[in-house]
């Protein structure tokens, strides 16, 4: 057949069509196109000011190695005023982790940035490698994913740099999103689609520029810009990652390659019907901005398909919930529909719910209070609880003992990491 | 019939070399025509890079259905597929076939 021509130049051979439209663009009209996407979604979202400091979370897979690629591109073309470092978490697993470590050093030098690299082995004492020696590659992930959570912000930290990004693309919060809906977790859905998570009070905020950026297209902008990413399946990925979210993403796509966006649109209009007491969005400023959850469920943050929800944290949103409850009362959006929905998923939730309603209605301003991110008390990191789980997976470790209050459970959060181990799992059944 | 083949290349990135020996590119002298005297086309190829050239056992990691996995780009002289028929499209000597997977992580 005749090659057809880029719809935007009209000179050039057509090499990409683009899934969010199916507009039919040349190789250099796809990357400017590409590039003034990103370049809209942060000047759209106010994502940067000019003089920030902002580590790149690097994994040297596509995701991050395209972010880092494109942000050098676009703070040197727009004058964003950026000062770019990258941010590696060695989680100390041999034949994995020293292999793509190997590419970040790469990208250090190809893009001009700094590099740090923070280890599990000096932030907890621990490496992978030690941690399933002791527990066994049951669960492992969930000890990965809240460290690394708590690495990123801790590197952050010893950089005195404020503002993670991270590589989560549409795929990812789609995922995310479908998830949260599967689970009937509506505030999580909520926060799971900000693009920032975290303001200017928070001491580390995390956002995500890619958001709206399709997987299939960061990899063919890696491609046709012939960047050096690595692509690699971790050596301890489980077996519980069976028929992930990502497969029925992916088929989506398949079918109707708008459908990612089509969700993640979808997500966002949910997000604003579920009031800010529930999720920490505020509707007033910007839909876009939400507090941090300090343990970073909400991103899903690099966590290998961790889901350490417990049961302190899932009594404060009900807690949280049930005030929302009565609050929306009088607004015109049928809001308590919507969330006996929601409880209507957990029978759990469904017993507790005439204890804490008294609760909160008794004491409001402290159960507020308890809502607000704290410290841990034990390590000073950011935490939504008294003890953060690092600490608390650490103390089982240190005893030699894995802590099963936390378990893997089955479920999987998105993240970049993590969603290749859906298919090699899937493949290795 | 004649046993005329055609040179073509076939590259696998993005995670699927590690299911083709680690090998990143492969030059192949594939036949021109089909057991039924038809032009090779790209579907043709799928199976037969299955059969011949996939040693490892996870096949399913590289089509599902009997077709490409979803999740796994094909570009045709970096081209995607989509525009040039997909798997229809009939292959021409010294065409560069390259399978991307957007599955695995980093």
């Amino acid at each position: 057949m005749a090659p057809a021509l880029c719809a935007i130049c009209k000179v050039s051979r057509a090499l990409i069509i683009r899934p969010k439209n199916h507009q039919k663009l040349c190789k250099a009209c796809f990357i400017a196109v590409f590039e003034a996407e990103i370049h809209h979604t942060i000047t759209s979202t106010s994502l940067f000011s000019p003089g920030d400091r902002i580590a790149i979370g690097a994994s040297g897979g596509k995701d991050s190695t395209v972010l880092a690629s494109v942000l050098k591109t676009l703070n040197e073309r727009y004058n964003y005023g950026l000062d770019l470092v990258l941010l590696s978490i060695d989680e100390g697993i041999k034949g994995y982790r020293d292999d793509s470590l190997e590419t970040v050093k790469r990208n250090a030098v190809q893009y001009d940035m700094p590099l740090k690299i923070v280890g599990y082995a000096e932030l907890y004492g621990w490496t992978m490698d030690q941690v399933v020696e002791t527990i066994g590659k049951k669960g492992n992930c969930t000890y990965c994913g809240v460290f690394r959570r708590q690495a990123l912000d801790r590197g952050a930290k010893m950089l005195g740099i404020k503002h993670v990004v991270t590589g989560h693309n549409a795929d990812d919060v789609a995922e995310t999103i479908l998830m949260n809906l599967l689970r009937g977790d509506l505030p999580r859905l909520a926060r799971s689609t900000s693009i920032v998570t975290g303001d200017e009070t928070s001491e580390v905020r995390r956002s995500k520029p890619l958001k709206y950026a399709y997987e299939k297209e960061i990899v063919l902008y890696a491609h046709h810009k012939k960047l050096d990413y690595f692509s690699t399946e971790c050596i301890y990925s489980p077996e519980a990652f069976r028929g992930s979210a990502r497969s029925l993403i992916k088929n989506l796509e398949r079918v109707r390659p708008s459908a990612i966006l089509d969700v993640v649109r979808s997500g966002e209009d949910m997000a604003r019907l579920v009031p800010e007491e529930v999720t920490g969005v505020s509707h007033c400023k910007s839909q876009k901005t939400s507090l941090s959850s300090a343990d970073g469920e909400d991103q899903g943050a690099g966590g290998c398909g961790t889901n350490g929800r417990n049961s302190g944290g899932e009594m404060a949103e009900m807690e949280k919930k049930l005030q929302q409850d009565e609050e929306a009362a009088g607004r015109e959006i049928d809001i308590s529909a919507l969330s006996n929905n929601a409880n209507g998923q957990r029978h759990d939730r469904i017993e507790t719910k005439p204890e804490p309603r008294k609760a909160a209605k008794k004491d409001v301003g402290r159960k507020l209070v308890r809502q607000t991110l704290g410290t841990c008390r034990r390590c000073g990191y950011m935490s939504s609880q008294e003890i953060c789980k690092a600490c608390m997976l650490l103390e089982g470790l240190n005893k030699n003992r894995p802590n099963m209050q936390i378990e893997v459970d089955g479920e999987e959060e998105s993240s970049s990491l993590r969603k290749g181990m859906g298919e090699m799992a899937l493949a290795a059944g | 019939m004649a046993s005329e083949t055609i040179p073509i290349t076939v590259e696998f990135t993005g995670g699927l070399e590690m299911l083709f020996a680690d090998q990143r590119k492969h030059s192949l002298s594939v036949p021109a025509k089909d057991e039924r005297g038809q032009a090779v086309t790209v579907g043709w190829l799928v199976h037969y890079l299955c059969v011949e050239v996939m040693k490892d056992p996870r096949k399913e990691m590289f089509v599902l259905d009997g077709h490409v996995r979803p999740g796994i780009l094909v570009l045709i002289n970096d081209a995607d597929w989509e525009l040039e028929g997909e798997a229809s499209y009939a292959l021409q000597a010294r065409d560069n076939i390259l399978f991307v997977s957007t599955l695995h992580g980093g």
